[in-house]
């Protein structure tokens, strides 16, 4: 079936350090308000509803089925969790609307990374056998990527930090984002990753609505189709893998038909500077594309929410006429091993 | 607003993990000294093994003996190990790839400093003292001087092949893991439980269907709206539903039997829980009106007991089961 699906609303929260005053459902409400509020749906017009969202961050066990609280999940709706980043999410609301069974779903996540140790908890996620019970924290493991692009001569320490201002920089015309402006690029973490070279550690949530076909075009006035999607993912095994490329996001890109036609604009989920780089390299972005106006994930990283709020982010861009095509991007495990690629378009003006 | 509650939270949990064929192996000669990799069908030596093929997904199952030497490919300085991190002392976290294998192994480098490590540098495993069969049994690697540098690494020993059979192989590890969490509550609940410590059930109200939520999550699960409204409920109540408990917890001091109750605090939109005494266990029923009972300087009530108010009707309580 060949369904045209598009993202009619984006809403997320102000990204900060903590959110300790507020519960998951609490900070979550918000936006899953705003974006029916920006489509006039109600929760029973919904016809699907998938969030992503991990139970490690907060440790607050079966969180999500708190968060559902949100939703108003009575009388009972079609519902799904994926324990991933929301862009997956999204991928999966996306096939239940390409096989017909709905015309709008509802796609959240969050993340409150404040109340754990965020390094320490993301090394539960790694391969229990071998490597787990080393305690690789998510900034030593992004280190040992960027060294090898350092030792390939793909990138240097100034070029890192360049990618850092840039984003920061950008970040200004964003006022959820965590770190705006002017950030001291600052000591050593694990080197040769810098604080500056790292994401904010924050909480924050996100929520998008899509809509197939006309009723896409009722509710937005210049909907973001989503042209194609796919996600890919590498042997989990680091040193198996070359860590100065991508090619799961490069097959990603591929099937999603991101390489069809040029993109005008990149939201890119490189939460370390370096990673930037292999992507860049990865989807062929030339200087031509504007690569992540958001600030990208360098600016906001609410673990689990920042690869829905970089296809949020391009489909706004669309929605306000800002971009015609513009390629998202979400990863989820070390060194981007997991990577999700969308294209979105907006009818021709 | 009052200040949030917060509080550690400690979650921590033993992980007991068997082992496939090739990891049994390779964990195994970990303890016995030995570093074995596993063979592709395309000739890869793969360290540390695995058992599939991460191209073709194919089961591979024949193993070699690799050298306990090798090379850096990448590395990190780490001038901050963390708590569970295999060395206290700043260290370099390493790609290493072992002479005889084709792919790289992460573990920890033993180095006087960030200025001591570089990619192509040579490297051995230091074992640790005491081995149990576990990634861990390396304590490290460290610097070994055999020469000049070989970016490759290989061909300084062609790998022999190992039958993988040991006395007395490890079939299983136990990862033990701990996360230290500082968690809140949040708003709704913080209100919930600082009206509790002075023996007060503050629930709250839905700004639309009206119900009370006690204790109150913030949102209403129905309307999914915020509740707000802050209302006091009980602290009488009526037994909807209840189980008679007759195993006894670890680390619970409460003699069994005894009774678990769902109570509807009057005013209150949904029941909650807790523990019915005063009342011998078999003579507990649904409608039975209840109180809570406090304990000296409790933040919340010890158990419920009988009022000794009439039964509530089934109709005031049906809709709240
Ligand atoms: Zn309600």
């Amino acid at each position: 079936m060949n369904r045209e699906i598009a993202v009619v609303a984006f809403a997320q929260t102000d990204h900060r350090r903590t959110s300790e005053e507020l519960s998951e459902v609490e900070m979550l409400m918000p936006v899953l308000h705003d974006v029916l509020g920006q489509t006039g749906l109600k929760t029973a017009d919904i016809g699907f509803t998938c969030s992503g969202s991990s139970d490690y961050l907060a440790g607050r066990a079966f969180s999500f089925t708190l968060a559902l609280d949100g939703v108003g999940a009575w009388p009972p709706i079609s519902e799904s969790h994926v324990e991933m980043d929301g862009a997956w999410a999204l991928y999966e609301a996306w096939t239940k609307l390409l096989t017909g069974d709905a015309d709008t779903a509802l796609v959240y996540s969050y993340g409150k990374s404040s109340p754990g140790p965020l390094r320490d908890v993301l090394t539960r996620q790694l391969d229990p056998y071998y490597v787990a019970p080393l305690w690789p924290d998510s900034v030593a493991l992004a280190a040992l990527q960027a060294q090898a692009l350092i030792d390939a001569g793909d990138t240097d320490e100034p070029a890192l930090a360049a990618v850092a201002a840039r984003s920061r920089a950008d970040a200004t015309a964003n006022s959820h984002a965590q770190l705006r402006g002017p950030v001291p690029h600052g000591e050593y973490v694990v080197r040769p990753l810098r604080t500056g070279d790292c994401p904010p550690i924050g909480d924050g949530a996100a929520a998008v609505i899509l809509a197939a076909g006309e009723r896409a075009r009722n509710l937005c006035a210049r909907p973001a189709w989503i042209r194609g999607v796919d996600h890919r993912i590498e042997a989990h095994s680091l040193g198996v893998r070359d860590l100065t490329d991508s090619p799961s996001t490069r097959l990603a890109a591929e099937k999603a038909g991101a390489f069809e036609r040029p993109v005008d604009t990149a939201e890119l989920h490189a939460p370390f500077t370096s990673q930037e780089v292999v992507l860049r390299k990865a989807l062929k972005l030339d200087d031509g594309v504007r690569v992540n106006p958001s600030g990208g994930a360098l600016a906001a990283n609410p673990v689990m929410a920042a690869g829905l709020i970089r296809i949020g982010e391009a489909a706004a861009r669309v929605h306000r006429g800002e971009s015609d095509r513009a390629l998202a991007h979400a990863t989820s495990g070390p060194c981007l091993q997991q990577n999700l690629v969308a294209v979105l378009e907006g009818d021709p003006r | 607003m009052p200040e949030v509650l917060k509080a550690p939270l400690v979650v921590e949990f033993p992980f007991t993990r068997s082992l496939g064929p090739v990891q049994s192996a390779f964990l195994t000669g970990l303890r016995e000294r030995l570093v074995l990799g596993v063979r592709t069908s395309d000739g890869r030596t793969l360290v540390p093994p695995v058992e599939y093929d991460p191209v073709t997904a194919e089961e591979i199952r024949d193993l070699v003996e690799v050298a306990p030497t090798g090379t850096v490919t990448t590395w990190a300085w780490n001038h901050a190990p963390r708590r569970d991190q295999p060395l206290d002392t700043p260290f370099a976290w390493a790609l290493v790839r072992l002479d005889g294998a084709d792919t790289a192994l992460l573990h920890a480098l033993d180095a006087p400093g960030p200025d001591a490590v570089h990619t192509g540098m040579r490297v051995r495993v230091r074992w640790a003292g005491e081995r149990t069969g576990a990634i861990t049994d390396i304590a490290c690697f460290e610097p070994y001087d055999d020469g000049p540098d070989a970016p490759d690494g290989r061909g300084r020993a062609e790998p022999a092949t190992h039958t993988g059979e040991f006395d007395d192989p490890v079939t299983g590890i136990v990862a033990t893991a701990r996360l230290d969490y500082t968690y809140s509550p949040g708003r709704a609940q913080t209100a919930y439980i600082n009206a509790l410590a002075e023996h007060r059930n503050v629930g709250e109200r839905c700004p639309s269907c009206r119900k009370v939520y006690v204790p109150p999550r913030g949102a209403c699960p129905t309307c999914g709206l915020a509740t707000s409204e802050q209302v006091e409920v009980g602290p009488g109540g009526t037994v909807t539903t209840f189980c008679i408990v007759n195993i006894k917890a670890k680390n619970l001091d409460i003699e069994v039997p005894y009774v678990y109750a769902h109570i509807a605090l009057d005013g209150a939109g949904l029941a909650l829980h807790g523990r019915i005494g005063g009342i011998p266990y078999d003579q507990v029923r649904m409608g039975l009106r209840v109180e809570p009972v406090w304990t000296e300087g409790a933040r919340y009530p010890d158990h419920y007991r009988p009022t000794g108010e009439p039964d509530a009707d089934y109709d005031t309580y049906r809709e709240l089961l």
